[in-house]
């Protein structure tokens, strides 16, 4: 075990998979010689070298559509994208081509890439360095969608992505970088995809999220079980597919309650599917009208003001008591 | 001195059958009988098929087709030239590049029947899906030439577009990427004067697409994409630039595409029959059909013979897709590497409501 920030696990994860396997290749701005611009792939082309870890032209639409091509003939390439608004100018391949080639080919090709951007507010950063896209993505088939919310789930996760078959959108929590530190496995260690974890038992409230909201999640709950309100916590980790409803389910067949917490604004995102598969599914045993706490339907507040529109502890725990009291 | 030249550079033609079908002597690639008479055979081949599949489509017998006639020297002779490792990406108009790298007709028009196995990309050859969105196929080549750079394999990688497709900003991006990692890339433009409706006049204003290349450093050549001989030349030689490591080349093939976009336009509502008949004069069947019969690779008897094989065979094909049939099921399929629990769900859902 090593004590790492979600970073350096981010960082060790790749650096274990070029190690591991000479077809994985990582590119993008920056990465190389620079590092990455949060140091996400720091001295890995002076150990790699300069064919393996590659600084790409600044054209993020081409970071992904080489990658794509990387993937058909063999390689396992991990694009960089250095902030979340920007794998937009990569939607076409991302969506037309990386999600759709193996129905398109019947299965003969897989595109085995990881696309990773960090995501989230709260940095203080220029527009479109900080919006929350995992709902735009997760509609797409054939992409899948994870974000971790700490280290050991960011190192574990991280390398499952690099070495499955499908194409992931690997979403980093930007805040949480260098916020929370880990003892981290060392080795071979993989947290596999699609598997969303209980990260604390409770019988009065189902509590979900994922990513960068885990953090005031957490804290939220531990002010309310001051209150008598045991959540139950639920880290997502994998967005798309989201293959973990039975584990909300068997949850909120528990508690009766359920909350979602999500940081993108609030319609039409995973909280609103995450609710329709529980009402679809365990509607006789809701005691509560299922609950969300998101970001609002506004583009994410300039620095001064993105703490109102990110959701604190605050606006969690008074929803945590909305639903446990109704 | 204040002011220095920072680069010079001039873009070339070639072409080797003259109007009268007599070859350059110096540019002649000189290729046997038996190379001649099978790219005469499937050349034919190519136009009978895309002749029936817009006939099918005209009989509602089958969906949307994008034919190529008029541009089968390209394809044909790329499917001819390339080995079987090398890559392709082909945009939507390049089934005569499938035919020519020995894909089944049949599952062409399986395809274009609009079923998922028809999409099934030819076993014994490295081809990418025909690619729909226009210019997004042209920046895949790269990272697949990159990937036989990177294993030392020797494979090329070839990119296929159109006039319309240069003024995306793949195409632009995929030139750069090539070009500062010098990789066996070759982006085969073959500009065939219209983008549906749109003419060349309004897709870009430079003397050629070509010689953008030099921007990029990268080798560029214009050629006369229905002269076949003069084709086989200039792609020879990008092939041997890039099995050398000599990088990419921008070959822009000047050709025209005598029918429809697709079977969904009528392109009498755009373009001129003076214009059409001007180019018809330069189309294969009569320069390069005339140069055949002239060297005794062809005579009445072996073309009327090639013509009724040609025709057997795309019946043949044909006869495959009626009688294909499939479960809608199949859409399930392929989605993930494995089977998701949620998909799952839905498809058992599906089968019990439809029964099948």
């Amino acid at each position: 075990m090593t004590l790492m920030s979600v970073i350096q696990a981010i960082n060790s994860a790749m650096a274990y998979e070029l190690e591991r396997d000479s077809n994985v290749v990582l590119l993008g701005e920056d990465v190389g010689y620079e590092g990455g611009v949060f140091r996400a792939t720091d001295g890995l082309q002076a150990k790699f070298g300069k064919q393996r870890v590659i600084d790409t032209p600044l054209a993020e639409e081409n970071i992904i559509a080489t990658s794509i091509g990387m993937a058909v003939a063999g390689l396992r390439p991990i694009a960089e994208i250095q902030f979340s608004g920007f794998v937009g100018v990569g939607y076409n391949h991302l969506v037309n081509h990386a999600a759709r080639l193996r129905y398109r080919s019947r299965g003969k090709i897989k595109i085995p890439m990881v696309v990773r951007a960090p995501h989230g507010g709260g940095i203080r950063a220029l527009e479109h360095h900080c919006e929350c896209i995992e709902g735009t993505y997760a509609q797409v088939p054939g992409l899948v969608v994870a974000t971790p919310s700490n280290p050991v789930d960011a190192r574990g996760m991280l390398s499952a992505a690099i070495r499955g078959d499908d194409p992931v959108l690997f979403l980093e929590p930007t805040r949480l970088y260098r916020a929370v530190k880990a003892e981290v496995p060392d080795g071979d260690f993989t947290v596999p995809l699609g598997e969303a974890k209980v990260v604390e038992e409770g019988d009065s409230v189902t509590l979900v999220s994922w990513g960068p909201m885990m953090k005031n999640t957490s804290t939220a709950a531990a002010e309310a079980k001051n209150s008598g309100i045991n959540c139950e916590v639920i880290d997502l980790r994998t967005i798309s597919p989201l293959d973990s409803t039975d584990l909300v389910l068997k949850s909120v067949q528990k508690t009766g309650r359920l909350v979602v917490v999500q940081e993108a604004p609030k319609s039409f995102g995973p909280a609103a599917e995450i609710i329709a598969r529980i009402n679809e599914r365990a509607f006789d045993y809701l005691q509560a009208p299922p609950m969300r706490v998101t970001g609002y339907d506004t583009q994410l507040p300039l620095g001064t003001n993105e703490d109102f529109f990110i959701p604190d502890p605050a606006r969690i725990l008074s929803t945590i008591k909305k639903a446990s009291s109704y | 001195m204040p002011v220095t030249t920072v680069f010079e550079g001039s873009t070339q033609r070639v072409s080797v059958l003259d109007d009268s079908a007599v070859p350059d002597s110096q540019l002649d690639p000189k290729l046997s009988k038996d190379f001649l008479l099978e790219l005469y055979k499937k050349m034919i081949l190519c136009r009978k098929f895309d002749a029936k599949a817009i006939a099918l489509q005209r009989q509602g017998r089958s969906f949307t087709y994008t034919p190529f006639e008029g541009q089968e020297a390209v394809q044909v002779l790329i499917g001819m030239m390339l080995k079987p490792t090398d890559w392709t990406c082909p945009s939507y108009r390049e089934s005569a590049l499938y035919i020519s790298r020995g894909a089944d007709m049949g599952d062409l028009f399986v395809y274009l029947k609009g079923h998922e196995d028809g999409m099934a990309i030819p076993n014994k050859t490295n081809d990418m899906p025909l690619s729909i969105p226009v210019g997004s196929q042209t920046a895949h080549g790269p990272g697949i030439a990159y990937a036989n750079k990177l294993k030392g394999n020797q494979g090329v990688a070839v990119v296929f577009f159109g006039d319309g497709a240069s003024s995306q900003g793949d195409f632009h991006e995929a030139m750069n990427f090539a070009s500062i990692y010098k990789l066996p890339c070759i982006f085969m433009c073959t500009n065939n004067q219209w983008a549906i409706s749109t003419p060349c006049k309004i897709q870009y204003n430079g003397a050629s697409i070509a010689q953008r290349a030099l921007s990029y450093g990268v080798m560029g050549v214009q050629v006369d994409g229905m002269d076949p001989l003069a084709f086989y030349q200039v792609f020879d030689q990008a092939l041997k630039r890039a099995r050398n490591g000599e990088g990419p080349t921008l070959i822009e093939a000047i050709c025209y595409r005598f029918g429809p976009h697709s079977t969904a336009d009528d392109p009498k509502k755009y373009r001129s029959e003076e214009e059409v008949a001007t180019w018809r004069k330069m189309d294969w069947t009569g320069r390069f059909v005339t140069y055949l019969r002239n060297n005794g690779v062809i005579n009445e008897q072996i073309e009327a013979q090639v013509d009724q094989e040609a025709i057997a065979s795309v019946e043949q094909a044909v006869a495959k897709a009626d009688t294909y049939t499939d479960s809608p099921v199949q859409m399930f399929d392929y989605v993930f590497s494995k089977p998701t629990a949620e998909l799952e769900r839905q498809k058992q859902e599906f089968k019990q409501f439809y029964n099948k």
